[in-house]
């Protein structure tokens, strides 16, 4: 009943008063580009986990003279997820409500100041092929008979330092008598911008290969138990080898990750999906027979690196331990430092 | 402790090449030759066989070398063992012709020049397919097609280990 109510408002029916959302720092945070979901790029403020989020709320009445009556006016700050074969159901793991103005009237148009302080954003914003991922402030002026509402989507981006621990991946594979080889990958754990190095060695070569290359697969993977489905998408193909190599060969590879469009690994969101990547080495014969061998990798994301005065560092330090709430530790972790 | 603005890209170290490896006669080689067609017999029971040749160093054929004399029903007859007894997706075969081999033809039919030259390329393509493939090669009846004088049908079906 509410939804649809709400929708009412977008026709401008009865609409008498407009309500917008500016943010504080608009002038100096950063945008980023964030894919909807039928694919186009649009611009987005970036937030990190912990950072407030602040901003003023403008009610606009259309009529001047024409008071607003109203029910209360209220900000949200939501970060929910989406299933898209089960639309009505939204999983919210983040529900912050500021209430703006107890009911009543508003003869003229008004600003309101809203705070969201130290908010915590756990996951990082995602639009997939099956699952979205958002976080949005929502500003809801309510009404006898329709609510007007606006949203407003931001990006959130989750950071971290290097891994304490990152092994490379080296293993032996084949088909007995037929196709040995070891494959090494220098790391298991590449940030965003990384470069894959690496080298396949054959061992025993009794086939005709034609060519082989290396694929980056994304599975996206929603729902759980038996209901669970993954969407496989291959991000990326490249040749690394072209011609028959022969016993105790090696050939390099050197794969710049920066050129591809990807997120950080995303396991087990909520318990409401996962992103993971996977290298795929694919060796084709000259029959176009194909070889191949997949491997998990972790994909995360580094932060610029951010030089920070001693006095600015303090700054922020105080800030976490003002108001009732203390921050955790960990949102200050996970800013790259140097 | 600064953080390096340039990812070290250098390769990873690798063990040097032996040169018998490297300058030496590949592991893979194998290479079948279908040739020389022969149409035996005379009137309705004329038929034509090719000669088949084979050449390989691969460990698992018990002949390095080996020429044998085959009919399109035995090429037809390995498809179907194969199809039958392994998991692999068999490629086909040149076209069985059918129509050639009804009367009043104005050509030969099926002994046709052209038409023999083309089903002997096709047999050609198919064999070498399958003779490449790792999970053929480890079946007894390929290994009958290409390397045993002549095919015995009552054979036992199974696997060949190296």
């Amino acid at each position: 009943m509410h939804l649809f109510l709400r929708n009412m408002s977008f026709f401008g029916f009865g609409q008498t008063a407009e309500i917008d959302i500016v943010l504080n720092d608009a002038e100096t945070r950063k945008k980023v580009e964030h894919k909807t979901e039928d694919g186009k790029k649009d611009k987005y403020f970036l937030f990190y986990d912990g950072e407030t989020v602040s901003g003023k709320v403008n009610v606009t009445l259309k009529t001047p003279g024409k008071r607003l009556e109203h029910y209360g006016i209220k900000i949200e700050f939501v970060g929910q997820i989406e299933l898209y074969y089960d639309r009505g159901n939204h999983h919210e793991f983040v529900s912050l409500v500021k209430d703006l103005a107890r009911p009543g009237e508003l003869s003229q148009s008004q600003t309101f100041d809203f705070e969201f302080t130290h908010v915590e954003k756990p996951y990082e914003s995602y639009t997939g092929q099956n699952v979205k991922l958002r976080y949005f402030l929502r500003a809801t002026i309510s009404r006898r008979l329709n609510d007007i509402s606006k949203e407003m989507d931001i990006v959130v981006q989750t950071l971290c330092t290097y891994p304490e621990i990152n092994s490379s991946i080296k293993m032996e594979v084949g088909i007995e008598d037929c196709l040995h080889i070891e494959f090494e990958y220098n790391k298991s754990k590449y940030h965003l911008r990384d470069v894959i190095v690496g080298k396949i060695y054959f061992l025993l070569v009794r086939i005709k290969i034609k060519h082989m290359e290396i694929d980056i697969i994304k599975r996206e993977t929603t729902g759980t138990g038996p209901s669970v489905y993954h969407e496989n998408d291959t991000i990326a193909k490249y040749e690394i080898m072209d011609g028959a190599p022969v016993r105790g060969e090696s050939i390099p590879i050197r794969l710049f990750l920066a050129g591809y469009e990807m997120t950080p690994t995303m396991r087990d969101i909520n318990k409401k999906f996962s992103v993971r990547y996977y290298l795929n080495l694919v060796l084709i014969d000259e029959e176009e027979r194909r070889y191949f061998k997949q491997q998990e990798i972790t994909l995360w994301r580094k932060g610029d690196i951010v030089r920070r005065s001693m006095s600015q560092q303090a700054t922020i330090a105080a800030q976490r331990y003002e108001g009732s709430n203390p921050e955790p530790t960990s949102a200050q972790a996970k800013e790259e430092t140097d | 402790m600064s953080e390096a603005t340039v990812a070290d890209t250098r390769r990873l170290n690798s063990k040097p090449q032996d040169l018998t490896d490297a300058y030496g006669p590949p592991s893979n080689f194998l290479e079948i030759d279908v040739y020389d067609p022969q149409t035996i017999g005379v009137g309705r029971n004329r038929f034509t066989t090719y000669e088949v040749r084979m050449r390989t160093n691969l460990p698992i054929f018990k002949l390095k070398e080996s020429v044998v004399r085959r009919r399109y029903s035995d090429f037809e007859w390995l498809k179907n063992e194969l199809e039958r007894d392994s998991k692999i997706v068999v490629p086909p075969l040149p076209g069985k012709a059918l129509k050639r081999q009804l009367p009043f033809r104005g050509d030969e039919g099926i002994f046709e020049e052209s038409f023999i030259e083309e089903r002997r390329a096709g047999l050609e393509q198919f064999i070498n397919r399958i003779a490449g493939h790792p999970l053929a090669q480890n079946e007894r009846c390929l290994h009958m097609f290409l390397q045993d004088e002549s095919i015995d049908r009552n054979y036992i079906p199974g696997k060949v280990r190296q």
